[in-house]
């Protein structure tokens, strides 16, 4: 079979630039296999964050010509053929080095999330019917695909106003639990910073796992934190509160 | 009902509790599931409690020794990924929870992390391994195409009505086990997926059929979702509408540290695990979905039992011993002093083919002698490996200790076999084919370290309560 040229990123946040490897092509072959290849015959320490090699851990993130990828699922023969394949780091977290980056900026605002939080005496019946659209949330994988693509994050760098649409989903997974009793709706006009997101769909469609991240999730999060803070109704009631 | 009240949200019956599915050779139908993903759920449900918990998390930080002070356990030695520089943790108490050594092994499920390294650690600490010679082979892993070989095909498949076939058309497991078919336990299924193959009754890229098209493109998105997007997106296989090709991939092992089951207390004082890195729970064939609550159970036992055991040392005077971790940070840094060797990559790759060719479904005495000999021929390049670039994420370098790790469980398995002269499980020796109860069926083979040599021989299997028999008295 044919050779593929495959031109990878190599360097540390100092620096760094693109080097090209021949690859013999196998049938089938996706990105991975072919960052394994080199790391075996020509850059043994060609840094690569991976797993399982199966689309289920959301380790290997890049960005396979210019896209937003799982290298682990980028079919070789699903993109041009006889041109090289350049795969980067992803560019909204700082790199650590060649492909892999410090994606703990994540980790630290899942910690800011406050937790399910059922009542002591929860009658656990629930029905399929009303846990399908968060069970659709609760198969991400967090693969940060859709924190790195997200134009608030990657270009406006708003680390420190938008909690991403990972966080977003994460969000409505637990507002939308048939058994939590928290209202996040002022975590997410304030802190998480929903209204940054201007619904141009870029999360939604690298999502690896197909999760309508805006339609299912952001936008039914900006209806509730509207409802709580502009309804005219309710804004009197809260100003009669003193709140 | 734990993992409930803590956010997981199990697929529900029809009443609005959670729906139970059964695997192979399970009497009743007792698994809670989520679709085809019920693990990620429970990482993601602990994962949430434990950060809510105020539980620090030292991500990407790989351990090479168990420290000691005397015969106590007093820290682990190891290294950040991201940097590499070393790292000293001081500890009344370790828990393993490592997992498995698939990664020993060429066609496997597991990630890169299954080296056996809490196995390797535990034992270089003077812990005792047992029954290393149970590796279960899963018997459907994806056969094609060759980049993906190994990779899991959940036994949800077949647990949710999958048919397996032969190219002849047959379904074959008719012939191997008539009452349970297709949810016969992995040991007799990834037999006779193997046997169909061998006798030139298999599918294109040498496996078995496995067919759930029957169920119809709705049932199978709903409930196997992953399984339909694997194989539609890595082998051009839409699996609401044609078979997939399926066969035998190393997936779990049953043999571990030896602990006890209250604790999950290893032979050396200070030393837990939990998990499949400890050994014994599963005997000689692990059930599908019986590790998830094993490590829910024993992971609990384990962190109850490590935190006792801390708090009986009220002083803490143990003392790092300086020299045991300046050898340990030299030996780590070796491969980066020789300037001529053997690349770790290539090691790794003979000893998977190894591991494949002597220790795979069936085996055989002379097989096995070979194998060994084999192994203790590769271990030699251990001293010998060359590697470059930086100790910045450097991933040829962490396949040096790694190495090392595989090696030690390579061996122990190797052993385990051998001494092993019956069938049993998931250890299939072609020339002792029976059970034999008398000699083998009261005994765990147990491996330790005895200075430089690998020891082996047999301890007798702890007495099951009468309240636990009952259990398997059949009705």
């Amino acid at each position: 079979m044919a050779d593929v040229v495959l031109r990878v990123f190599r360097g540390t946040k100092d620096g760094g630039s693109t080097k090209d490897f021949k690859v013999p092509l196998t049938e089938g072959m996706v990105v991975l296999d072919a960052l394994h290849y080199i790391q075996a015959h020509y850059d043994g320490d060609l840094a690569v964050r991976w797993n399982c090699k199966a689309a289920k851990c959301g380790s290997c993130s890049a960005e396979v010509n210019g896209k937003p990828r799982l290298t682990c699922k980028t079919r070789i023969d699903s993109l041009p053929q006889g041109e090289p394949i350049t795969v980067y780091p992803m560019r909204t977290f700082p790199l650590i080095k060649d492909l892999v980056t410090d994606v703990s900026w994540n980790y630290e605002i899942n910690k800011k999330i406050p937790p399910f939080t059922p009542t002591k005496d929860t009658d656990w019946t629930m029905y399929q019917e009303d846990i399908d659209r968060i069970q659709e949330f609760r198969k991400c994988i967090e693969c940060f695909l859709c924190q790195n693509v997200c134009h608030v994050l990657r270009d406006h760098d708003k680390k420190g106003g938008f909690y991403g649409p990972r966080f977003m989903i994460r969000i409505a997974s637990l507002e939308m639990h048939p058994k939590d009793t928290l209202r996040r709706t002022d975590l997410l006009r304030g802190r998480a910073g929903v209204g940054y997101c201007n619904i141009t769909k870029c999360c939604t469609e690298v999502c690896p796992e197909d999760i309508h991240i805006t339609d299912n999730g952001i936008i039914p999060l900006k209806e509730r934190m509207v409802d709580d803070y502009f309804d005219p109704i309710r804004w009197v009631a809260r100003k009669l509160a003193g709140k | 009902m734990e993992l409930q009240e803590w956010g997981a949200l199990f697929d529900r019956t029809k009443d609005g509790r959670i729906l139970q599915r059964a695997f192979g050779g399970h009497t009743y139908k007792r698994l809670c599931h989520v679709g085809d993903r019920t693990g990620l759920e429970m990482i993601r449900t602990l994962q949430d409690k434990g950060v809510h918990s105020g539980i620090d998390v030292y991500m990407e930080c790989t351990i090479t020794k168990l420290l000691k002070d005397g015969e106590r356990i007093a820290g682990a030695f190891g290294y950040w990924r991201e940097t590499g520089r070393f790292i000293i943790f001081r500890a009344k108490a370790v828990v393993l929870a490592t997992g498995g050594i698939g990664k020993a092994y060429k066609i496997t499920s597991n990630s890169w992390e299954y080296t056996g390294d809490g196995h390797a650690l535990a034992y270089e600490a003077g812990a005792e391994l047992i029954d290393m010679e149970f590796v279960q082979f899963h018997p459907t892993g994806m056969v094609w195409p060759p980049g993906v070989k190994g990779l899991l095909v959940t036994e949800a498949v077949r647990g949710e009505g999958g048919i397996l076939r032969n190219s002849k058309g047959e379904r074959f497991m008719e012939k191997y086990d008539p009452k349970r078919m297709e949810l016969s336990t992995r040991d007799v299924v990834a037999r006779s997926i193997y046997t169909e193959v061998k006798e030139g009754r298999g599918s294109p890229h040498g496996g078995a059929f496995l067919d759930i098209s029957h169920k119809g493109a709705d049932f199978i998105k709903r409930k196997l979702p992953s399984m339909y997007h694997q194989f539609l997106e890595l082998a051009d296989v839409d699996i609401t509408q044609v078979p997939m090709e399926v066969g035998p991939t190393v997936h779990y092992i049953m043999g571990g540290v030896r602990v006890d089951a209250e604790r999950g207390a290893s032979t050396v004082p200070g030393l837990f695990a939990a998990g499949e890195v400890a050994g014994g729970m599963h005997g000689a064939n692990r059930l599908g979905g019986n590790s998830l609550s094993d490590l829910l159970v024993f992971g609990r036992r384990a962190g109850l039992g490590a935190a006792e055991y801390a708090k009986e040392i009220s002083d803490n005077s143990l003392r790092i011993n300086d020299e045991e971790v300046e050898i340990a940070a030299k030996e780590l840094l070796q491969p980066f002093e020789n300037t001529e060797g053997v690349n770790p990559y290539s090691v790794h790759q003979s000893l998977q083919d190894t591991m494949q060719n002597y220790f795979g479904v069936f085996r055989i005495e002379d097989g096995l002698r070979e194998g060994l000999v084999e192994l203790e021929r590769l271990k030699d390049h251990l001293t010998h490996l060359k590697i470059e670039g930086s100790r910045l994420y450097n991933p040829g370098w962490h396949l040096c200790r790694d190495l090392r790790s595989m090696f030690i469980v390579s061996e122990a398995i190797a052993r385990s076999a051998l001494q092993r002269k019956e069938s049993r499980g998931a250890h299939s020796r072609v020339d002792y084919p029976d059970t034999d109860n008398p000699q083998w069926g009261k005994v765990n083979s147990v491996i330790w370290k005895d200075g430089d040599e690998m020891k082996i021989g047999t301890r007798p299997v702890p007495e099951m309560p009468e309240e636990l028999k009952q259990l398997f008295v059949e009705k």
